[in-house]
This record gives C-alpha cells, structure tokens and sequence, in this order.
C-alpha cells in the first residue's frame, strides 16, 4: 500500500500536479478526490485532463450541476461530481460501470459520497485547506497498479522544480 | 407549423407542443405528472429509467393538452446534445421513433442554444441580431446570435456556473436548497457593499468566466483563510444578509460586465438571456438598468422558460426547421456543448473572443 502526501501553494501548482497524474494515467484508471469546497478538485482535474492531451484543457469545468463531463484525449476521461448524488445506486444507474470499464480514467469529486463504488483499484486523494492557497494532497493506493501510479507521479514531482 | 420538443438532458423530462415557435400549446415537465410505478433505491430525477417511463405519457399529454394528434405534427424536435448520454437517449430514441413513424422531419437541438434562444419565444418579432446570455446551475455562457440557427459561443465558465456558485454559497451559509431563491431573497436585507469579493475578469477582454473564486473567497470570509468549517456562528442574521447581499452583487456584475462587453465587441444593440439564474431579482433589475442607460434593449425569459422545458426545444426546432436544418435518424447524442462541426470552428472563436488559457 503506497502513500504519498505533498503540498501545493497556488492553484498553478495544483494544475501542474493534476497534470503529472494525467501523463501516467493507464486506461481504466479510477481516481476518487475527496475534500471539502473550494479545496482545488475542479483545479486538479482541468491539470489531468490537460496532462492527457485534452485540448482546451483551461475549459474543463465543474460538473455538480451537469453530473458527468466526458473530454477526449490520450485517453477518454469521465469527470464524475458526486456533490448532489445521495447514494452510490444513483451513479450506477448513470452507467457507472460503462465508464469505468471503457479503458477511460474515471475522475470524482466529492468521492466520499459513492464510498461503495471505491474498489481496490481506485487511487484516493485527500485534499486538506491548509492555509489560504495551500493545499495537502494524499495519495493512497491499495493494489500494485495504483502504487505503481502514485510512484511514477512522485517521480514526476521531485524532478518537476515544484518540489 | 406545430413542432413537439422533446427534453430529457438532465434532471427533468419534458415535452412540448409549440406553434412556429411562439405560440405554446402545451408544456409539460415530468414533475408535474403522476408516475404510476414507484421507484426504489434510486432517485428518480437522475435515473435515465425515469426518463424512460415518463416519457411516453409525458409526449401523450402535451398532444392531448395541445388539442392535437399525432399526426397533425409537422416536426419532432429534440435535445441531443449536451447532458447525460444515458438520459439523452431516451428523448432522442422516442423522437427518433415518432419521426420515423410519422414521417416527419427530426430536428436535433442544443439544450444551451435552445436556453439561449428562449426569451424570443415571447415576443412578437425576432431580436437578432442579439448577444445572448445563458446562466443556470450547470451552465454559463455568452453567444452571438446573428440569427436563430446560427449561435457562436463567445466563451462560458472554466469552473463553476453561476447557479452552482449560488448553490455552495448558500451551503456555506447554511441557507438550505436550492440556493438561488433563497440567496436572492435573504439579500434584499443585506448590503452589497458590506463585504468586498473578488470579481474575476480574466483577461480583460475574455468572455469566459470564473465563479469558483468568488464561492472560496466567502468561505474564508465566514471561517477564516484556508479554514472551511467553525466560522459561522460569530455571524449576526444581518451579517449573513450582507455576506448574501455582496456575494450575489459580485457575481452579478462579472455578468453585467462579460454581456455589456459582448454587446460592445460584437456591435449588437439587443441582449437576451435565459436559464434559471435570470430569475435572479438583483440580475434582472440591474442587468435592465445598465441596458437602459447604454439604450440596449433587454429581453430575458420569463420564469416558466427558465428551468429545463420542452417548449424552448420546439421553438429552437422550429428554427432549424424554416432553414432546412432537419437531422437524420442516425444522429447521436453527445454529452459536450460542441458538435464536431462546431468544434472546429472554436480556435478561430476563441481568437476573437480573445481567450487565452491562464
């Protein structure tokens, strides 16, 4: 099981570290972000999507109203909000198990929501406000690929001149 | 001509019955109508299977209500794109069914563009060339409408929509849901000057907007920099009218100012909105206000076309259908704004707007 936790201080380096993430995704990545408003999940994921080759990445935007975004790049991503979902039946019923098996990385906000959908294979970020801008991120994994995940970002990170 | 729009993008499923595209004959919205079967576990408005089973008798309805059958309908109109693909499918097949049946033209409609073009529906002349405003929980966006089938996106939120920043506002408040009416109506005891939240603008000259900035900036202002939670007992009831009252005023005028500034880059003397949030009372009467004193003239949609309905997509139908637009029944649904066609055209778009990434 592999942990990893840094911090961000502005929200170009939350878009940078979403971006790291999007250029190690592997088809059928399953990531759940899960922290409180305003802590950066919207940020993080525009940085993924642009890390995927997603063009006009700086459009993504937050899904709690529209539920699921769907952009096309390297890989096909499902921006998944689970902000007005009451239960993890409503997102199966909005196809869940389609997206997640469609070689796609599958990304959701407020992820604590759908606890249940959250199988061992999905990489879990915390997000916790710190400070006004600053942010602490932490990446958990449960099973080899996700570890594996988690490393090459850190390896990504350290060399990136954030760190 | 008599269209049927056909509406399932989201929450609410809808059909409508609409004269050239003013003159409504019905509109019907699925939580008006009785479903006979109960549903278990999932919440109905989110359940492509809602959809599904409300759909028929919903199309029943609108055509009895409108005193018509079936086969006096001249077109089927529907939205296929943007929204949930799962609940688009459902609207789309049945139109798809009634058109192939009947032998009728299929007219496949943008749900935005039908908001944007949904304050025309009501007056007795077209107001285009116009630039149109769109604002509602899940969307934000300016056009320029040269005329009613030819919408070009000027820029839209890169983060919250204005009806979602309303929402978490009110969450932070504690005010309950949704948070639109509740914040609209708690801030006419606040002052808007009370407290300073950011406007932001972008680049001076971007047509996008950001609402996520101004929704953190009163969550620090109640619990404290980078805090989210504790902070909002120290606040007095008019203390939390004037947070209300500021807040809204910001948002309000980035909007003013993004659709005044389009009016002028686009060098049109007519601006339009529709959505949910052009409810808002502190939007309509300032928005009007600064219209008048630039002598522009104003139409925004009244309520009952402003949340989700099928009306506003026979309307837009209507005018697909007078320029030769009709759809083919291989149409897909897509669960982005843009089609492809219309994707390509975007660089040049945003040159002009002039958006740039940050």
């Amino acid at each position: 099981m592999e942990q990893w936790t840094v911090a961000t201080h502005c929200v170009e380096e939350t878009l940078a570290l979403g971006a790291m993430l999007g250029r190690c995704a592997e088809p059928n990545t399953l990531i759940g972000l899960i922290g409180p408003l305003g802590a950066g999940k919207t940020h993080f994921v525009k940085g993924v999507a642009g890390g995927l080759g997603i063009a006009q990445s700086w459009q993504v935007n937050s899904p709690t109203f529209v539920l699921i975004n769907e952009y096309h790049g390297r890989l096909p991503i499902f921006h998944i909000d689970a902000y007005r979902l009451n239960s993890a039946a409503e997102l199966t019923a909005l196809g869940f198990e389609e997206m997640s098996r469609a070689g796609s990385v599958v990304i959701i906000e407020w992820a604590d929501r759908v606890a249940e959908l959250l199988t061992e294979n999905c990489l879990q970020i915390t997000i916790e406000p710190t400070g006004e801008t600053r942010r602490e991120w932490r990446w958990t994994g449960n099973e080899p690929e996700t570890d594996k995940l988690i490393a090459e970002v850190r390896s990504q990170y350290v060399t990136s001149g954030w760190s | 001509m008599k269209i049927l729009g056909i509406e399932t993008s989201c929450d609410e499923s809808a059909a409508a019955v609409v004269v050239d595209g003013r003159e409504v004959l019905s509109n019907l919205v699925s939580s008006q109508i009785e479903l006979h079967r109960k549903f278990e576990g999932v919440v109905p408005e989110i359940a492509s299977r809602a959809h599904l089973e409300a759909i028929d008798s919903l199309i029943q309805q609108a055509l009895q209500e409108a005193g018509i059958g079936l086969a006096e309908i001249d077109a089927v109109a529907v939205s296929n794109r943007p929204g949930l693909v799962g609940c688009l499918i459902i609207g789309l097949t049945a139109a798809k069914t009634l058109a192939l049946v009947m032998n009728k033209p299929l007219l496949a409609v943008n749900h935005v563009h039908a908001h944007a073009l949904s304050a025309a529906m009501t007056l007795d002349h077209d107001p285009w060339p116009a630039v149109a405003l769109v604002v509602s929980g899940g969307h934000t966006s300016l056009y320029y409408v040269p005329e009613a089938t030819n919408l070009q996106r000027l820029g839209g939120t890169t983060d919250d929509a204005a009806g979602e920043a309303f929402d978490k506002v009110a969450s932070i408040l504690r005010l309950g849901f949704p948070g639109g009416p509740l914040i609209d109506r708690l801030a006419r005891n606040g002052n808007p000057r009370a407290v300073q939240f950011p406007r932001t603008l972008l680049a001076p000259q971007a047509f996008d907007f950001s609402f996520s900035g101004i929704k953190t900036a009163v969550l620090y202002h109640v619990h404290g920099p980078g805090k989210t939670t504790g902070g909002l007992e120290k606040f007095s009831e008019s203390q939390i009218a004037d947070i209300a009252a500021s807040f809204q005023q910001a948002v309000v005028d980035v909007l003013i100012t993004k659709t005044l500034l389009a009016a002028e880059r686009t060098g049109v003397r007519t601006i339009v909105g529709g959505g949910g949030v052009v409810a808002n009372s502190m939007l309509r009467t300032q928005l009007q206000a600064a219209c008048t004193d630039r002598g522009l003239t104003l139409h925004l949609a009244p309520m009952k076309y402003c949340t989700d309905n099928g009306a506003m997509i026979a309307a837009a139908g209507y005018h697909l259908l007078r320029a030769g637009q009709t759809s083919p029944l291989e149409i897909d649904v897509y669960s982005y704004e843009l089609a492809e066609r219309e994707y390509m055209n975007r660089e040049s778009l945003d040159e002009a707007a002039g958006n740039r990434p940050r």
